[in-house]
């Protein structure tokens, strides 16, 4: 390094004299940059912060209702003190003084920080290196706009989105008037999101620099918040907690917010934030504009001979998703499958949701809990399926279904395989998920049964997933930029099929979900009727969609 | 010879949008077609019209001998498509989606795909996401080529590649001309379809204005003549077909009708020729004619050798994008 501070303004090709002499013009331009970002994110970020603030306060709210009396709160203390209730939660303490507060620290906190996180992860990298492989960067960095301008401004606007979030949540938090909940602990669990968040923030300024893609810079990102979370996880449900020392999410619960209002593990938060920005700061500065510090993986220069059917290379772009699909829905399953033994405890005090187990049926608690977790499991799947059936729809307007649909591939045959994907991925998934919950069922009952049982339950739901495929098939077919309505499906499913169990919608309400027509197994009878006719109505459905595109012009750029 | 493609009395609006006029086309089989107009002209939905991706309002098509809407897939799988704005998958390669493509087409040729690469400087193993614009279009071309196409639908090509890999495409579409493969090449760029096209179709509107071969279009349009002559010319203007004349000092400059050429070099040896330049019309001075009422009045009325520089000005600009892309 020969530079001396005397000669940094003048000499143009010094990449590390930044940080001594340059350290204002490597800045230049941020203010207006974070104005930029704040005008193009005004619509995204607020929507963030409302519904994490949202969903906190009505949380918040629920358990002064459901646990209202100290009977029940005791009986929340039995079940969430098991492993699998603090795995899913947060450390053990929080039980110790189980108020409404105490339940939101522990069950509350842990979930909303990883969303934090998110957040704050995807605004760091949709300001900096999304930009940069877009070029956009490029030109901006052509103007009075520093070397260090971009992820400073994007680290601005993380820290400002999460102050403006913990700040609405303490006052939030503090004016709900719930039992427990107190202005001190109130600004606390606000400060304790903006930690978080903050950390991630900072994780995610490191990340944007390793790889030249914005999707490999937010999966790096997001698989560090997933580690946080399973380490806590891990921590949690043993005895030592150690592991969770090691977790910014751990920090955050160790606050041990409205039980003993701790500050000091925030100052963890801090100082990793410290030198997690500080890293991402230098090393932008060994890289060039537009690389990344590790080289772009190369593939294989000739196609597998699976790739050249229409099939296989509809499952080569849908992989990855399936596989992640697959994969959450098992641990799902597993983590409800895990707390199935203690179903009948843990539900027997809630009046609401015991009405609701009532009308469902069935022989015991456990099955009439199965039930409405499959709900829960089928809707999950219905995203899947939504997803992967408006492939199509993404491929055609991103104008890669063009160059394929000029070959001899026919357009039935181009649609057909993504919807064939769609179709048994989705019933995959399902069974994954059944496998997951019957495992984990079987183990915590100790009945073997719950394996065919709960597998079956879960493969019932198929045949809808089928309809789900084939609206979205039609709309792909017949209204192509209304495509995205079949999104209604699995948000109509959830709030029909979770929320009506509770609030009694009317019965015509119920049978316009195609899910609405499945069995509730385990805790009902089998029926094949209404899955063979979702089934007819399914294969009419695809049909349908395939004619509609056969006559339609391709949309392109 | 049989027509590769006809087309006739094409219509086909979006919305209110009328992006084809009324069109008619042939094009003859063995034989380069130029396809040539402004963006927005109608090239693009013509070519998609002629794969069957978007169907006529009204007219007819035909493409070997077939209905491109009613048997999309059989005709595809004689013909090849490069699209002008390529996207690539993301996560598959170069080399993967060259394969894929020709596959699809039913089969490519080992040792020509490996030809091809080589010579465009292709790296089939980067990963879609991390092709530049030029690097998308080499791969389509590479794919439409490799494969046993008898026909190549070609929208603007090039568009992005450098003049050095330009001319590795006029190399390979020359070849391909020789192996008596038909090509209908749609461009903005004049000078490329000048070098590789028999005959031409000017598009303007979504409709062909202007159709045949370059000898007969540049029959249509005039020749410019610059001259030193020992004495001042004079009398030019009185010259059947003589049109911008300039003159100053024993130079004279002027532009002339096709045929007549002849009398006004005639006229001009009287005075002692010292010197003599004539610039050939440019498919550019074609298409300014055609397009002259979208041009500024001034330009319109400007004299040759205003348009000439005009002209050389396009050209230039349009080899630097080309550079710099």
């Amino acid at each position: 390094m020969t530079s001396t501070p005397t000669t940094t303004a003048a000499e143009p090709r010094m990449r590390d004299a930044t940080a001594a002499g340059g350290a204002g013009a490597a800045l230049a331009g941020t203010g207006t940059l974070v104005r930029f970002a704040l005008r193009r994110d005004r619509v995204r970020l607020p929507v963030w912060i409302l519904a994490l603030l949202l969903s906190t306060l009505s949380t918040a709210n629920s358990y002064q209702q459901l646990y209202g009396a100290p009977e029940d709160r005791a009986s929340a203390v039995e079940t969430m003190g098991s492993p699998a209730g603090l795995a899913m939660s947060g450390p053990r303490h929080y039980l110790d003084a189980y108020t409404s507060g105490a339940m939101l620290g522990h069950q509350m906190l842990g979930f909303t920080a990883v969303l934090v996180g998110l957040m704050s992860v995807l605004t760091v990298t949709r300001h900096t290196r999304a930009e940069e492989e877009t070029g956009r960067a490029e030109l901006l960095r052509s103007a009075v706009v520093g070397r260090h301008a971009h992820l400073a401004a994007a680290l601005s606007v993380a820290v400002l989105a999460n102050l403006v979030l913990a700040l609405l949540l303490a006052l939030g938090l503090a004016g709900l008037g719930v039992e427990g909940i107190d202005a001190g602990g109130s600004l606390l669990y606000g400060a304790g999101h903006a930690a978080a968040g903050l950390v991630f923030a900072a994780v995610a300024t490191i990340t944007v620099q390793l790889t030249a893609h914005a999707r490999g810079a937010t999966g790096t990102a997001l698989a560090v918040i997933g580690a946080a979370y399973v380490l806590r996880a891990a921590g949690d449900s043993g005895e030592s907690g150690a592991l969770s020392w090691l977790s910014p999410i751990g920090w955050v619960q160790r606050t041990y917010v409205y039980v003993d209002d701790d500050w000091w593990p925030l100052l963890l938060c801090a100082a990793l934030t410290v030198v997690c920005a500080a890293t991402g700061f230098v090393l932008s500065t060994r890289r060039d504009v537009g690389a990344g510090l590790r080289p772009e993986k190369l593939g294989s220069p000739v196609a597998s001979g699976a790739l050249g059917t229409p099939l296989g290379f509809a499952l080569r772009l849908h992989r990855g998703v399936l596989l992640g699909f697959g994969a959450g829905l098992f641990l799902m399953g597993a983590m409800y499958g895990s707390i199935l033994g203690q179903a009948e405890d843990m539900l027997k005090d809630i009046d609401q949701l015991q009405e609701a187990l009532d009308r469902i049926g069935g022989t015991g608690m456990a099955e009439a809990f199965a039930s409405m977790v499959m709900v829960v499991i089928a809707v999950v799947a219905a995203v899947y399926v939504v997803m992967a059936a408006l492939r199509t729809r993404a491929e055609e307007t991103a104008g890669r279904a063009e160059p394929l649909l000029a070959t001899g591939l026919s357009r039935e045959r181009w649609a057909g395989s993504h919807l064939a994907v769609a179709l048994g991925g989705g019933t995959l998934v399902l069974l994954m998920a059944g496998l997951g919950f019957g495992i984990a069922g079987a183990a915590s009952t100790g009945d073997g049964v719950m394996v065919p049982e709960l597998t079956g339950a879960a493969l019932a739901h198929a045949p809808a997933l089928w309809v789900t495929v084939g609206v979205a098939a039609v709309l792909f077919g017949w209204f192509p930029r209304a495509s995205a309505a079949a999104w209604i499906v699995p948000v109509y499913a959830f709030v029909v099929g979770y929320l009506g169990q509770i609030l009694q919608f009317p019965g015509w309400m119920n049978n316009l979900s195609p899910f609405g027509h499945v069995p509730r197994l385990p805790a009902a009878d089998m029926s094949w009727t209404p899955l063979l006719v979702l089934t007819l109505v399914a294969a009419g459905l695809v049909w349908l969609g395939l004619a509609g595109f056969r006559r339609r012009d391709l949309e392109t750029k | 010879m049989t027509k590769a493609i006809s087309v006739s009395a094409l219509h086909k609006s979006f919305g209110r949008t009328r992006a084809l006029d009324g069109l008619d086309l042939a094009v003859e089989s063995g034989e380069v077609h130029g396809f040539l107009g402004p963006n927005g002209a109608g090239k693009s939905t013509t070519i998609r019209v002629l794969l069957g991706l978007l169907r006529a309002d009204s007219g007819a098509a035909q493409v070997l001998g077939m209905d491109p809407w009613a048997q999309a897939v059989d005709l595809h799988r004689r013909l090849a498509y490069v699209p002008g704005d390529v996207e690539l998958w993301p996560n598959l390669t170069g080399g993967e989606a060259i394969d894929l493509l020709a596959r699809l087409r039913g089969g490519l040729d080992v040792r020509r795909r490996a030809e091809l690469v080589e010579r465009f400087g292709l790296d089939p193993t980067k990963k879609g996401r991390a092709y530049s614009k030029g690097n998308r279009q080499k791969v389509a071309i590479v794919a439409a080529l490799a494969s046993d196409a008898e026909l190549l639908l070609l929208d603007e090509p090039t568009a992005g590649l450098d003049p050095l890999m330009e001319v590795v495409f006029q190399d390979v579409i020359t070849e391909a001309k020789a192996a008596g493969k038909t090509v209908l090449l749609s461009s903005h760029i004049l000078a490329q379809v000048e070098k590789l096209a028999d005959r031409v179709s000017i598009i303007r509107l979504g409709r062909i204005v202007q159709s045949g071969t370059l000898g007969e279009l540049r029959h249509l349009t005039r020749t410019t003549i610059e001259a030193e002559t020992e004495r001042p010319a004079t009398g030019l203007e009185a010259l059947p077909g003589v049109h911008d004349l300039r003159a100053d000092d024993g130079r004279v400059r002027f532009a002339v009708d096709g045929g007549e050429v002849d009398g006004a070099v005639r006229k001009l040896t009287e005075f002692g020729i010292r010197s003599l330049v004539s610039h050939p019309p440019t498919l550019e001075e074609l298409m300014l004619r055609h397009y002259d009422d979208a041009l500024p009045a001034a330009d319109r009325h400007g004299t040759d050798g205003t348009n000439g520089a005009q002209v050389a000005g396009s050209q230039g600009a349009q080899g630097d994008r080309g550079a710099v892309r």
